[in-house]
């Protein structure tokens, strides 16, 4: 079962946690990830991140990248939670998690989720730079390779 | 009609989140479509100047230069996506 989220809100990694093991005594380990808004971008200071997306493709999105996760690895349950709007550094941005009875399955599909979202679901960063400036930030390289790794790997 | 979106320096560079118009007469395609609002004024020339990195959805799936965009359509153009 994944559970998938896009929120303005702050939201508490501990509670997805244990809103994800609640009731069960099956699983043998969750992967987590989590994004943190950087306090600088190229060694220039960062004021805030703001973070648009697209209603509606986004959740959908989100819900077939869980959906992909879920048929790849024997999982358990996976959460996947994306704030939007504008957020400060040290703010939570992202939280990946992928519960499985085993342990490398967990890491791999929370790479995996966390991976496919930054190429796959419709969001977009602009630094607000603390002399006013913003910035869309671009598209990096090599996360598209790193999503690429996935497309190649036999499971 | 069609509905199309436009998200971050897109948005910025078209002036307008969205609009709705009827899907111009011989366009069929994604492509078609930026071919047909980069011509139409200047927003959409600076907002389409590079189209290598512009996506597409429709109907809320990516979407390539040759998909088919219809009547009834919601087409949205986005740079490529920076989230996680």
């Amino acid at each position: 079962m994944a559970t998938v989220r896009v929120q303005a809100e702050p939201f508490d990694a501990g509670a997805e946690l244990a809103l994800l093991l609640a009731g069960r005594t099956d699983v043998g380990g969750v992967g987590c990830f989590v994004g943190v808004v950087r306090n600088a971008a190229g060694g220039r200071p960062i004021r805030a991140m703001r973070l648009e997306h697209y209603p509606g493709m986004t959740d959908r999105a989100l819900e077939r990248i869980a959906a992909e996760a879920e048929a790849r690895w024997d999982l358990q349950g996976c959460t996947v939670l994306h704030r939007h709007g504008r957020l400060l550094p040290g703010d939570l941005i992202v939280l990946v998690l992928a519960a499985s009875p085993h342990r490398q399955a967990a890491l791999d599909a929370t790479g995996f989720l966390i991976d496919w979202l930054k190429t796959r679901a419709p969001f977009w960063k602009q630094e607000e730079f603390a002399d006013g400036d913003a910035a869309w930030v671009e598209a990096r390289q090599n996360d598209t390779a790193a999503a690429a790794r996935w497309e190649s790997e036999t499971l | 009609m069609i509905h199309v979106l436009y998200f971050a320096w897109l948005r910025e560079r078209m002036g307008r989140a969205e609009e709705a118009l009827p899907l111009p007469e011989g366009i069929a395609t994604v492509a078609g479509l930026i071919g047909w609002l980069t011509a139409r004024d200047a927003a959409g020339a600076h907002a389409f100047a590079n189209p290598e990195v512009v996506r597409a959805a429709v109907n809320q799936d990516f979407a390539g230069p040759s998909d088919p965009v219809r009547p009834g359509d919601e087409v949205a153009f986005f740079p490529p996506v920076t989230g996680g």
